[in-house]
């Protein structure tokens, strides 16, 4: 424990419109003042429109896909036909005779699956690779255009032996299923909460239990309930579907190499890829300037990266690799599917008295198919027994996608917990008011309930006609994360420029119009004054895009960087003014005495700095409070992330069709500091909750192990004519635990739709919705009047 | 073509080839009908290709690349393409206008909406040389010098973008629609950009963008 010197702040805290009070910290002296709640500010707080706002809308923007650089190559993937074969043979001899082929970099090491840990036993098949699933990377070549790429794919002779291969869930768990690995597998899975490094059992194709997170005895909680509800849940397979497909230009030079990448975490990217090429971190930089969508599947240097690195470094020149829209479905991570089998006791009261919990899930070849800890964690339950299984598949490996784990567990939970309250004759609300202790979803479930006419809810299925209405709703859980190797640097110029640095990416979510607000707010200046370096590991590292903790991880540090170089900027001015440099105040663009009798502007300020220009790095301290959990760089706050969304649904009875009509989501992010884009982030979460719920669906055939809708087409996404109507309340939730108090919001704007949507759909037919997609053939079979169906993955 | 009969991965790659793939990779174009596809409307439906369908009577070229001149935002390209290069790998490779993006490259996402004489189309859909002497306008060619078209500006107010990958070719087709209907419904808002496909979810303040820009514009320009 590092000693710091500290100094004792007031801070404001409590929900705005609700009750404000405050609260005494004991804060480290280098951070900044106290911040007044977002009334009293001037930038900070305000929809500000984002600052490369005019670059995207123009076409300026610069994403990965636009990076070309002198003598660029372009590369592709050579990939299994297979879902499961031995790769006997391998020759690339024509290929290599190409005239325009300059390198073929043949894949002997993947990353983001699980790994076989018991050591070869050093027969011939046993050194020969296995590919383990339909458009596994074999190899990748690199030539002068992308049709001799493409050229010399077909020159190249692979020698597959096929092997017995499985895709469905439910063979896949079968003692005599083809077995997807050669022997216990280990790996880290990407689900909050979970332990996959941990030595598990495992039996043919099921990795598990996993019971971390149980607690109390569920035999004798269960004794004790007056009521049980329980039932079977699943959820299907999700793809990401960044706009932008995986992206990379590689460009290995003796001194530097410098990978321009669609990613979500350039710092990290770079202590990878370091590691990886064993070259000093020093010499590897990663840039990414507009990026395409990533919703956690461009967080690490995955083998394509890997690859395109190892192609330019063979060809002497930058090697440009860019994932065809197919190959993203086939293999760059996925949400898993699920089966979750639910029990829930409880007093007549509505308190909880047992909840039990037993998931099988699957990422395909990879692990981090468990449900998260949204029902070890959300309601008082005193005893709680889970048990969760990855089971493998011979499909793409899952990876995090978009609050991993939540999403998939509060589509169950949250259902549950609907069910129980209809058992108890208690209104869902009422129930919810009595086991969910977080004051602040209570507030969010009381603003909500009104906004959406709650009062006028009906009992199940009580329309007549064909069409029924109903309304649901459900909550979120998050942590509230931190990356504490979070640092950003503040400048300011002798012309009176402001410059914002740090390897921080903006991947749409809009951090670097945050960056500029709440630099701008500690200067006195506007948004627009703030000149955004960001997305380049030449500077200070920045954290990633994911886990929903940008915002609550880089905030803190711009502003006390800002807040420091001020002092700075104010004691060279203070002569000038011949005032005392504590006596200033900046506002408006000026530098003012406290009595308004001196000023100057901020220009003329910064004309007398000593030098060219003055600089501050700052980093992220711990939040004032403590945090509720710390691993190694990574930190929870001591209060979690709520949100709780309402939905109006009209199903068709006879056509199965289910229209979301109205969502209303109210949701908490400490201090929020761009409306605006808060609402955009939140839209995201709804629009993709509801995809979620109804459309999206990656189909394997069983017979041949293909995904059968490879595009995005036959792959199903909301699009504009399934728009609801959307109301979103965002409050500000004053807690005094950083010089910002910000928090994310990205992830528990999803983690509620789906289950509302469920419970709405509920609510009209009065039937109960286990599997996703809620499709009209789900829906109608719900309904009786299809005939029902083995449900697979 | 390369093509080695019998292997089993071209085997799996004819049988799922489109019209276009197979042009692309045989390297010919033919003069004769060409369809290009109207985005902003879902793939298939039948009024887009009917509104778009254009006999073309470019002269045989290929295989090998050919010069073509392309009118680009008012000015005339000269471009060497292969027959095979697609107009919007003509625009951001051969032209380097890397403002309109590729999503799917084919024809599903609509994020490569360009305008062939102001009518939005896919430009992934289209061959470089089948456009003629069309007129073809770019996101980078939507603005007055620094003048924002009104859907632009808007867009950016309303915070219609997220990572901006769609964007581009979202703002083409809300262009489009505002230049030719002055006063839309949200509806017809809605069905401009139904083809669109935006992984962030911001279509909310997509529909809310343009129908300011819409009031504000005051009429078509």
């Amino acid at each position: 424990m590092t000693v710091v010197d500290t100094r004792r702040q007031t801070y404001p805290v409590g929900i705005e419109g609700v009750s404000i009070g405050s609260i005494e910290r004991q804060v480290p002296t280098g951070e900044a003042p106290a911040l007044a709640p977002n009334r009293q500010l001037s930038v900070i707080g305000k929809p500000i429109p984002r600052v490369d706002g005019r670059a995207k809308v123009t076409g300026a923007a610069r994403f990965t896909v636009d990076v070309k650089l002198a003598g660029m190559l372009h590369a592709r993937f050579l990939r299994s036909p297979h879902p499961h074969a031995r790769v006997v043979a391998v020759d690339v001899s024509a290929a290599e005779r190409h005239p325009n082929v300059r390198a073929v970099h043949l894949i002997t090491a993947t990353v983001g699956r699980a790994v076989e840990s018991a050591p070869k036993d050093g027969t011939a098949d046993s050194r020969q690779r296995r590919v383990l699933y339909v458009g596994d990377p074999v190899l990748a070549v690199a030539a002068t255009t992308p049709r001799d790429a493409r050229a010399a794919l077909d020159l190249i002779k692979v020698d597959y032996r096929p092997l017995p291969f499985v895709v469905d869930i439910e063979d896949a768990r079968a003692d005599n299923a083809a077995a997807v690995f050669e022997g216990p597998v280990h790996g880290v899975g990407f689900v909050e909460g979970s332990s996959n490094e941990a030595a598990l059992p495992q039996r043919g194709n099921v990795r598990g239990p996993n019971r971390a997170g149980s607690r109390g005895d569920v035999t004798q909680g269960f004794a004790q309930a007056n009521v049980v509800v329980e039932g079977e849940f699943r959820t299907q397979v999700q793809t990401h579907c960044c706009l932008e497909t995986h992206a990379v230009v590689a460009d290995w030079r003796p001194e530097l190499l410098t990978v321009y990448l669609s990613t979500q975490y350039a710092a990290g990217v770079r202590n990878e890829l370091a590691a990886a090429f064993g070259l000093p971190r020093s010499r590897v930089r990663v840039v990414v300037d507009a990026m395409g969508g990533g919703f956690g599947s461009k967080s690490s240097a995955a083998t394509y990266v890997r690859a395109a690195v190892a192609l330019s470094r063979i060809a002497h020149a930058p090697v440009r690799l860019v994932l065809e829209r197919d190959e993203e479905q086939l293999d760059s991570g996925n949400r898993p599917a699920t089966v979750q089998r639910f029990r829930v006791g409880a007093a007549q009261d509505g308190r909880l008295t047992a909840m039990s919990l037993d998931e099988y899930g699957t990422a395909g070849v990879g692990l981090g198919a468990g449900v998260g800890n949204i029902a070890e964690a959300m309601y008082e339950c005193p005893n709680f027994a889970i048990t969760q299984h990855d089971v493998f598949i011979n499909a793409g490996p899952g990876c995090a996608m978009r609050a991993p784990g939540n999403v998939p567990g509060a589509f169950a939970l949250e259902q549950v917990i609907d069910d129980l309250a209809g058992k108890l004759l208690m209104d869902p609300i009422a129930l919810r008011d009595r086991i969910d202790l977080n004051p602040v979803r209570r507030e969010e479930r009381r603003i909500g309930a009104e906004r959406i006419g709650w009062s006028r809810r009906h009992a199940p299925s009580a329309d007549a006609g064909p069409v029924k209405r109903g309304l649901g709703m459900a909550q979120s859980y998050w942590g509230a994360n931190v990356q504490m190797n979070s640092a950003c640097e503040v400048r300011i110029l002798r012309d009176g420029a402001v410059e914002v640095l740090s390897s921080v990416q903006d991947i749409g979510t809009g951090i670097s119009t945050v960056l500029a607000q709440v630099v701008a707010e500690e200067l006195g200046l506007r948004p627009e004054d703030i000149t955004l370096r960001i997305g380049d590991t030449d500077f200070p590292s920045g954290p990633p895009s994911y886990g929903s903790m940008t915002t609550a991880s880089i905030t803190p540090p711009a502003r006390n960087a800002a807040r420091q170089v001020r002092v700075q900027l104010l004691e060279a001015a203070a002569p000038a003014l011949g005032v005392a440099p504590e006596q200033l105040v900046v506002r408006g663009g000026r530098i003012t005495s406290a009595d308004s009798s001196h000023s100057i502007s901020f220009r003329e300020a910064a004309a007398r700095l000593p030098t060219d220009q003055i600089s501050v790095i700052a980093t992220r301290s711990e939040d004032y409070g403590g945090f509720g959990r710390r691993m190694g760089d990574m930190a929870s706050a001591k209060n979690h992330l709520g949100g709780v969304q309402f939905a109006q649904v009209a199903v068709d009875t006879e056509t199965g069709i289910v229209r979301v009509e109205r969502v209303v989501a109210v949701h908490d992010c400490g201090r929020p500091i761009n409306p605006l884009q808060t609402e955009s982030q939140i839209h995201g979460g709804i629009l993709q909750g509801i995809s979620y719920a109804l459309f999206e669906r990656r189909m394997l055939d069983r017979a041949t192990g293909h995904v059968l809708n490879a595009n995005l087409e036959q792959y199903k996404i909301l699009r504009s004519r399934e728009l609801p109507a959307i109301e979103v309340v965002v409050l500000e939730n004053y807690q005094g635990m950083s010089s910002t108090d910000a928090y994310g919001v990205a992830e528990p704007a999803l983690i509620p739709t789906a289950p509302a949507v469920a419970n709405a759909v509920h609510n009209a037919i009065g039937v109960r919705m286990r599997e996703l997609p809620m499709t009209p053939a789900t829906v109608l079979r719900a309904l009786g009047r299809l005939p029902q169906r083995s449900p697979g993955v | 073509m390369v093509c080695n009969s019998g292997d089993e991965k071209d085997r799996r790659k004819s049988a799922t080839m489109s019209r276009r793939a197979f042009l692309k990779r045989t390297g010919l174009a033919v003069a004769g009908a060409t369809t290009a596809v109207e985005t902003g409307f879902a793939t298939g439906t039948q009024s887009a290709a009917a509104a778009v369908a254009r006999v073309t009577a470019s002269p045989v070229v290929g295989p090998g690349t050919a010069g073509i001149t392309l009118n680009v935002n008012g000015d005339e390209r000269l471009v060497s393409v292969e027959p095979s290069t697609t107009l919007v790998d003509a625009l951001r490779d051969a032209l380097g206008l890397t403002g309109t993006k590729i999503g799917c490259d084919r024809g599903s996402c609509s994020a490569c909406t360009v305008w062939l004489d102001r009518v939005p189309v896919a430009s992934c859909m289209l061959l470089a040389v089948d456009v003629g002497g069309r007129k073809i306008t770019t996101i980078e060619g939507l603005a007055t010098g620094e003048a924002l078209h009104p859907v632009q500006a808007a867009f950016v107010a309303h915070d219609a973008v997220q990572c901006g990958f769609c964007t581009p070719g979202l703002v083409m087709s809300c262009a489009a629609l505002i230049d030719g209907n002055p006063s839309p419904t949200p509806d017809d808002v809605r069905s401009a950009i139904s083809g669109h496909l935006c992984r962030c979810g911001t279509l909310p303040h997509v529909v809310a963008a343009t129908l300011d820009a819409a009031t504000t514009a005051g009429g078509p320009r």
